[in-house]
């Protein structure tokens, strides 16, 4: 994308001025998306985003400034502004030598998807469209959106860093509204792989659209949500949001490192029932959150954040791993090359326990079972978070009984970490997510077993 | 016109020229920059100093619509953006509403966006400004520390252009100081945040943004979980406007005609209490979303949405407008240059009523004070009208303020909300965001705790 002495010459002047560090990350994306809604596709978008951001350190200070002209000119502009922003003092010029460094290998494209042509990814809507509507007459809307993208990086710093990967990306999802005599309920699926266009060989879009369909068809005769205090059953696949929230962020090491995380000192510690092992892993393959270096250039990593229900590491970005002497741990992320870096999740996830799914139901007198989950949120510093639920069930005398409206679903991350008294055999990952952190969004996966936490707060409206 | 803006437009114009038969353009051009400055202990963690700029380009032919964008005015860059969206026209399916806006005679009501103040500040004056904030703060009281003291500004300026003939561009700047605390005792933290939005930072009152967020983690000290229970809610003017963005969603000229409004066959009718009286008025210079053009050029305008609790009207783009058979309302929202214009509400202001929040409060014999929400985007289903959303504050006992409060959730239906609206205050305040804020009393909600 850039030619290597451009790169050390443009590194050389961020600093000059004395800084103690400087990275250009360079960045060409290519992305298509596709809309369908009320049955039309509404339009094909081509996106191209292009340029660099330069981020220049000295002391505790960042400057950063980003350009889209990848010229030497524009990246020397952006540099100089990026230093300036620094403020520094001092001076003296530094010969920089880049050493390539290799991205873990996450995936194969067979398929490019600029080799694709758009009538198949428009075609790949249609079917969704019109196995949503097939479902059943109550289905009274459908929308649906395809997207792809081929973003290619390259991460040079004054450490003598040099990376490049390319992330290649697919999606796929559908909203359905159904409509009965108490109004109207929604349904939602999705699929995302980091991945070609090959993806679409093994997903199968009908069966997603069928799934959303008969969830707002079956959320029609649903009835309030309770309101207090009972035992969640979460379904495998649906509940890593859980995790992300309960205590994922909470372990970030730049929300740690300024004491805003209830999980700050806790290293070594118990912090959740023994039975959770919980892992950040970015180089699991074709998964929604994989990557091959993360946006700071460092190979993606299998880091194991919680084992045992021991608390054995925090995730870590260049500037809080430099701050602390400890070793980054490939989360370093950042939206697009207009924005700066900071700790962010991959893919997170819970391994497998023992039990069996079935007996978790069973075992179970009066609680909440969760087959879907929506989004959520957390205060790092209480450790409160919420959570909704997009498709839940009562659970009673053992079985899973009447639907539920959508509610959310309150917990304060250690206290339910703690709670978790039963976990499945039947690992899977969830659907593709997009976490919110400052205002950047970044793709994240997360996966579980089924679970039952003892107790939730389930924020219905019924008795 | 400013020479930026009429440099956008030149490339605007010349984009549209281009059209071939048959074909309706529209460009959208627009550059941005930015200042971020985050200061941590009396020192800058980072500043952040951001120029962007780009360009959308919509084609619509034979009721097929194509788009594509990109993000620089490089010459070969935007041939290669007309040619692709050119080429996205082939697979749109043909809609015989499709098509860009047309000029509808409405005139712009000049109002002044733009400050040269903000324009001339100085940068060592905004990180000076930006340290103030946090030494206010924890100064406010010895159980803070700060999470980070932030000062924001932003300056667009922006073109549209039609085959159609819609010409029009504009420039606006704003800023805003924000500041995340963490109060402490013992072992327990809580968190607050305070904020102050301006034309130009002189409009700033950096006291009362630490007062607030000094105040807000604070008296959430010792905060319990409540038992559940239907109570009477006092929604804090931050929380009233994040809802009433969700309310608007409902009053979407797109949801209604694509069957996705829970009020699509009220107008008219009855929606909310009497008291209740719903404005977009982005012609309010004192509104932080404050426009002169909506996302396709039409002149923003101030739109009554619901008057005694009546329903009058939705929002409408010109696509939504066309289809349901009336006229745009200026409500075409766009997010830059990166797509095309959607329905939305501009600047939402509720009608105030006249007495403060703790007279509010004074009546109030079981109720609770909701000073944050959270999970808004997961817990609130805009299409059934279900919500149930986290929240922390305040029991609300015998018309006093009670003990804090946190780890329960408050629950309803958007439209029981609506009705349930006993008295709106007179505390209306600005903020970062496209409504603006005001004390809200609900009748009864479910709050879910222990």
């Amino acid at each position: 994308m850039i030619d290597h002495d451009v790169l050390t010459r443009v590194l050389g002047a961020a600093v000059k001025g004395g800084a103690e560090f400087a990275e250009i990350f360079a960045e060409d994306k290519r992305s298509t998306s596709a809309g369908l809604d009320d049955g039309r596709i509404e339009q094909v978008t081509s996106g191209r985003d292009r340029g660099a951001g330069i981020r220049v350190v000295k002391g505790d200070t960042t400057g950063f400034a980003h350009t889209a002209d990848l010229s030497e000119a524009g990246l020397l502009a952006a540099a100089q502004s990026a230093a300036a922003a620094a403020s520094q003092g001092g001076g003296g010029v530094r010969t920089i030598a880049l050493t390539r460094v290799e991205p873990t290998k996450v995936n194969t494209i067979e398929c490019y998807p600029d080799d694709v042509p758009k009538a198949a990814k428009v075609e790949l809507l249609r079917r969704v469209d019109e196995a949503a509507r097939s479902a059943g007459a109550a289905i009274v809307q459908v929308s649906a959106g395809y997207g792809d993208s081929r973003r290619r990086i390259l991460v040079a710093n004054t450490d003598g860093v040099l990376a490049e990967d390319e992330q290649v990306r697919g999606l796929i999802r559908l909203s359905v509204v159904a409509n009965g005599d108490a109004g109207m309920q929604t349904g939602f699926q999705s699929a995302g792989q980091t991945v070609g266009f090959e993806m679409f060989d093994t997903v199968d879009v009908e069966a997603l659209a069928r799934d959303a369909a008969r969830q707002a068809i079956t959320k029609l005769s649903a009835r309030p949500a309770p309101s207090g205090a009972l035992p969640v059953v979460i379904k495998r696949g649906s509940g890593g949001v859980l995790f992300h929230e309960a205590c994922g962020h909470g372990l970030e090491a730049d929300l740690v490192g300024k004491g805003a995380s209830v999980y700050r000192g806790k290293t070594g510690e118990l912090v959740a029932s023994p039975l959770v092992t919980l892992v950040d892993d970015g180089t699991m393959s074709t998964e929604w959150g994989a990557i091959g270096i993360d946006d700071e250039g460092h190979p993606s990593q299998y880091n194991v954040l919680i084992q045992d229900g021991v608390l054995t590491d925090y995730m870590w970005d260049y500037l809080r791993a430099r701050k602390e002497g400890h070793r980054q741990s490939g989360n370093g992320r950042r939206q697009s090359y207009m924005h700066l870096p900071m700790v962010r999740m991959t893919n997170t996830y819970v391994l497998n326990g023992t039990d069996e799914p079935d007996d978790i139901v069973r075992a179970t007198d009066h609680g909440v079972y969760i087959a879907q989950l929506g989004g959520g949120s957390v205060n790092t510093a209480t450790g409160d978070f919420v959570f909704g639920m997009t498709e839940a069930y009562l659970i009673e005398g053992g079985e899973i009984t009447e639907p539920l409206r959508e509610g959310n679903l309150v917990g304060n991350g250690p206290q339910v970490l703690c709670d978790i008294d039963m976990l499945g055999n039947d690992f899977g990952m969830g659907n593709p997510g997009t976490c919110g952190k400052d205002g950047q969004g970044v793709p994240v996966g997360d996966g579980q077993p089924t679970l039952r936490v003892k107790t939730m707060t389930i924020g219905g409206t019924a008795a | 016109m400013s020479d930026g803006a009429e440099a956008l437009q030149a490339i605007a114009d010349a984009v549209i020229a281009q059209a071939k038969p048959g074909e309706h353009v529209e460009a959208y051009v627009s550059r941005d920059s930015e200042t971020d400055i985050r200061v941590y202990e009396g020192q800058i963690e980072h500043f952040v100093s951001a120029q962007s700029e780009g360009i959308g380009i919509r084609i619509v032919k034979d009721g097929r619509t194509g788009f594509a964008y990109a993000g620089t005015l490089d010459q070969q860059a935007i041939a290669d953006v007309l040619a692709e969206a050119r080429d996205n026209v082939e697979f749109g399916t043909p809609d015989e509403w499709a098509g860009v806006a047309e000029p509808d005679g409405v005139d712009v009501i000049r109002q002044a966006l733009w400050s040269e103040t903000l324009a001339g500040y100085s940068t060592d004056r905004k990180i000076e400004l930006t340290k103030e904030l946090e030494r206010l703060t924890l100064a406010a009281d010895s159980r803070i520390r700060i999470d980070d003291a932030n000062y924001s500004d932003v300056a667009g300026e922006s073109a549209v252009a039609t085959t159609t003939g819609i010409r029009r561009s504009g420039r606006e700047n704003g800023c805003y100081v924000s500041v995340s605390t963490l109060a402490d005792d013992g072992d327990e933290t809580q968190t607050g945040f305070g904020f102050s939005v301006g034309r130009s930072p002189d409009d700033f009152d950096l006291a009362k943004a630490a007062k607030e967020a000094a105040e807000r983690a604070t008296r959430l000290l010792g905060a319990v979980k409540p038992p559940s229970r239907r109570l009477t809610v006092v929604l804090d003017p931050f929380v009233a406007a994040q809802f009433l963005g969700i309310i608007s969603s409902t009053l979407n000229g797109e949801a209604v005609i694509k069957g996705r409004s829970l009020f699509r066959d009220r107008l008219g009718e009855q929606v909310a209490s009497p008291l209740f009286r719903l404005v977009d008025d982005p012609t309010n210079p004192l509104a932080y979303t404050a426009t002169e053009l909506d996302g396709e050029g039409l002149a923003a305008r101030r739109n009554v949405l619901i008057d005694g609790g009546v329903l009058q009207q939705f929002v409408h783009n010109s696509y939504s407008a066309r289809r349901a058979g009336t006229v745009s309302t200026g409500n075409a929202v766009r997010g830059g240059f990166k797509g095309t214009p959607g329905v939305g509400a501009l600047a939402l202001q509720v009608q105030p009523g006249t007495r403060s929040q703790a007279e509010l409060i004074s009546d109030i014999t079981d109720g609770v004070l909701v000073q944050s929400v959270s999970g808004m985007h997961s817990g609130v289903n805009p299409i059934s009208g279900d919500f149930s959303t986290g929240a922390s504050g305040l029991l609300i006992s015998n018309g006093q303020l009670g003990g804090p409060v946190r780890e329960f959730t408050i629950a309803s239906t958007l439209q029981r909300m609506l009705l349930d609206v006993l008295e709106v205050g007179g505390d209306i305040d600005w903020l970062p965001m496209r409504a603006a804020g005001v004390s809200l009393v609900i009748a009864d909600m479910t709050m879910s705790g222990a």
